[in-house]
């Protein structure tokens, strides 16, 4: 049995990893997959609670996440393979062309 | 006929049966109005260019107004009305009526044998003319409008009729206008006529005020007048006023001026206007209005009898010195309207001898013009100087225009004779002054009627060119009117039965009687005028005595200098002062007020239109600009890049818990 702090500092550690991931790395795959991590360390705390109050919604609850993420992340993917057709770069600093 | 009529005048006034013919006598004054439109605008398009409309609805007329009178003649004089609505005005009716009594029946007569007399003679005497259909429906108009004042039972209409006289007075006149002398003559005759009608509307108004607005009917209003209802000083005012109007169309002193002048008219024109129509339309007025006249207080009548005294005797003198044969006439005109008008201040007696004058003197002074239109016909010139010896080249004008100068003069048995001594007779019994003026001035118009007999148709040709007798459309109405003029007198003459004043009369019918001495006078002053005028110009033919006599020359022939008189101290004056500060006012203060209101208008709109742009648009425009320039900075924030908007996500949702923590 895990205990419940441990869980939560290490959700909040791969948050922090996702968050630092989607603010600065250039790599648009390497954002997409930074969501993720962000994703999953929801995921864990949905668990990590689910476990603690004896409730399942928090597990189902993570389990449409999952669900949700793989949607996104093909959506996520078909844009950026777009991008780079386009552009020839997946560099999200050089697609800024929505701006004043 | 005569005999007829003498048989059936016993009738009395009381035994009418039916209306009979008077019912239609509308459809007489109706046909010279159609005709008018008729000749206007078909006149061009049928043979002769028009006259046959003119011709054949006067003659119509002239055959209906013969036929109401037989009626009256048969079945004894009464009096029909009838009328149409017209249009109201509070408690106003106005109608459209006619009321036919003896005097409407006669003047019907008078007026369309006239006028058929001048259309027929206008056939010859304007042959040729550029305007000739112009002139026929002119003519016809002017005979409608003179039928409606005759017919009218009513003020109003009767105003309608007298104005369209004046505006065809003015447009026959200046038939000729292509010379400035004659559309200054149509100006003058039309502006001084009106001075006249001016007073005559108030008149009418007056009156109608008077009934309290309830009628304008000519028989309810000498009803009320009679009846004693309104103040004899409202009466009063009333009589004034319509004499005025009186004064003005027939031609009396100090008004007078106009007629001369309207001999610039064409010949026919004369005729019409100063023989039946225009210048009879004041006498009837008077008459056909007497009960006003009777019932305002002594003095109206007597300020009548002395305008007529005035001018009976200045116009006959201003006759003497004339050399153009028309001016002649026309001053005769003047001197015989003004008896008539005199007559009419010597109460109801004289009024029916005035209109029994009117009538004479309506035969034979369009014969008199007439004939002198034909002999101007033949000699292209007005001036007696340039006539003389037409007796041979034109006997049917020279016997014709014999008869009425003879009727002019009053030598019995013409028609003058009779009727002017019912005129003597009626003032014998009035004021001896009078009696003496009226006199006096029979003996000046048989000298000056003589003087232009001798002068035109005696003596050797003075002139040049070959006169020549009119041709028959002239001479047939001259015959016409001369046989009238032989005969219309029996109609009130004294010895036989006087059976004009069963039809005309005020009140009830004069039994007229010959006063041999009046008759005696009367014939001895005409017969003095007549003898000197042909003894005095059969020995003096060249060098003629009346031009010779000074002074008193000099002032005839200026006219008194009454036209130079009137220019500079009336025409002058409001010219050059009135209409100048008449002027000076329209531009400066009127024209200054819309100006100036123009201005302000300007001044505020501009006013407006700065607020418009500078605050309005201001606001709305710094509205614009605010929201563009903090729209320029707060764009900078979009700046494209998607990590940068999840840093400030991110900030946010840090900011929001660490909020949502502390509460």
């Amino acid at each position: 049995m895990i205990r419940l702090p441990l869980v939560l500092f290490f959700s909040a550690a791969l948050f922090s990893i996702g968050v630092y991931g989607v603010l600065a790395r250039r790599n648009a795959v390497l954002v997409l997959m930074s969501i993720e991590l962000m994703l999953n360390a929801v995921n864990i705390n949905l668990v990590g609670f689910s476990q603690l109050w004896k409730e399942l919604t928090g597990q189902v609850f993570a389990l449409f996440v999952i669900a949700i993420a793989a949607a996104e992340v093909g959506i996520g993917l078909a844009i950026v393979l777009l991008i780079y057709r386009n552009r020839e770069t997946i560099n999200v600093n050089e697609v800024n062309l929505l701006k004043w | 006929m005569v005999g007829a009529i003498l048989a059936h005048a016993e009738v009395t006034a009381e035994a009418v049966s039916g209306p009979g013919l008077a019912k239609y006598a509308w459809v007489v004054a109706l046909l010279p109005l159609v005709s008018a439109p008729l000749s206007l605008f078909l006149g061009k398009r049928v043979p002769g260019r028009g006259w046959i409309f003119g011709v054949a609805s006067v003659g119509a007329a002239f055959v209906l107004s013969l036929g109401i009178l037989w009626h009256f003649v048969e079945n004894g004089f009464g009096t029909y009305t009838a009328s149409v609505d017209w249009f109201t005005i509070g408690p106003l009716h106005m109608t459209l009526g006619e009321y036919v009594d003896g005097l409407t029946a006669v003047m019907l007569v008078v007026v369309t044998a006239v006028s058929l007399a001048v259309h027929v003679y206008s056939v010859g005497y304007m042959h040729g003319d550029s305007r000739f259909t112009w002139f026929y429906v002119v003519l016809s108009l002017f005979t409608a409008a003179m039928l409606n004042v005759v017919i009218s039972d009513n003020l109003f209409q009767l105003v309608v009729g007298w104005e369209i006289m004046g505006v065809c007075s003015y447009l026959l006149i200046g038939h000729w206008w292509e010379e400035h002398v004659n559309s200054s003559s149509a100006i003058k005759a039309f502006i001084t006529t009106r001075i006249g009608d001016v007073p005559f509307m108030f008149g009418v108004f007056v009156l109608v005020a008077a009934t309290g607005f309830t009628t304008s009917n000519i028989q309810e209003i000498g009803h009320i007048v009679a009846g004693g209802s309104i103040s004899p000083a409202v009466v009063s005012i009333a009589a004034l006023l319509l004499f005025g109007g009186a004064i003005g169309k027939s031609a009396q002193f100090p008004l007078h001026v106009w007629l001369p002048d309207a001999m610039a008219g064409p010949t026919p024109v004369s005729a019409l206007i100063h023989a039946a129509t225009m210048v009879a339309a004041g006498v009837y007025l008077v008459g056909r209005m007497y009960e006003v006249f009777v019932h305002a207080n002594t003095w109206v009548l007597q300020f009548v009898g002395i305008i007529g005294g005035i001018t009976m005797v200045g116009a006959g003198l201003l006759g003497l010195v004339q050399d153009d044969i028309k001016r002649v006439l026309a001053y005769s005109t003047v001197s015989q309207l003004a008896y008539m008008i005199t007559l009419m201040s010597a109460g109801p007696a004289g009024r029916d001898a005035a209109f029994f004058h009117l009538f004479t003197h309506a035969f034979f002074k369009a014969l008199l013009f007439l004939g002198s239109g034909s002999v101007i016909h033949a000699c292209h010139t007005n001036n007696m100087s340039e006539m003389g010896g037409l007796r041979k080249k034109m006997p049917l004008t020279f016997w014709t225009f014999l008869i009425g100068s003879l009727a002019l003069a009053g030598l019995p048995p013409l028609a003058g004779f009779w009727s002017k001594d019912e005129l003597l007779v009626a003032a014998s019994k009035g004021h001896p002054v009078v009696f003496v003026i009226m006199l006096a001035t029979a003996i000046v118009t048989a000298f000056y009627t003589m003087r232009m007999v001798m002068q035109t148709f005696t003596g050797e040709y003075r002139g040049h060119g070959h006169p020549h007798e009119s041709p028959l459309s002239m001479t047939g109405p001259l015959v016409a009117l001369a046989g009238a003029t032989l005969f219309v007198g029996f109609l009130g003459a004294g010895p036989a039965k006087a059976v004009f004043f069963d039809w005309v009369f005020f009140e009830e019918p004069e039994a007229v009687k010959l006063v041999p001495w009046v008759a005696l006078i009367s014939i001895a002053a005409a017969a003095v005028g007549v003898i000197a005028g042909y003894y005095v110009y059969r020995r003096w033919r060249e060098r003629d005595p009346v031009l010779a006599l000074g002074p008193v020359s000099t002032l005839l022939v200026n006219k008194y200098y009454l036209d130079t008189f009137y220019w500079k101290f009336i025409i002058q004056p409001t010219r050059d002062t009135l209409s100048a500060a008449v002027n000076w006012f329209n531009q400066r203060v009127l024209d200054g007020v819309v100006d100036g209101s123009a201005r302000a208008a300007r001044a505020a709109a501009d006013g407006v239109q700065a607020i418009d742009e500078d605050v309005i648009d201001g606001a709305v425009n710094g509205v614009g600009q605010v929201a563009g320039f903090t729209g320029g900075l707060l764009r900078y924030l979009q700046s494209g890049n998607v990590q940068r908007y999840a840093a400030f996500l991110f900030a946010g949702v840090v900011i929001l818990a660490v909020i949502f923590t502390r509460i």
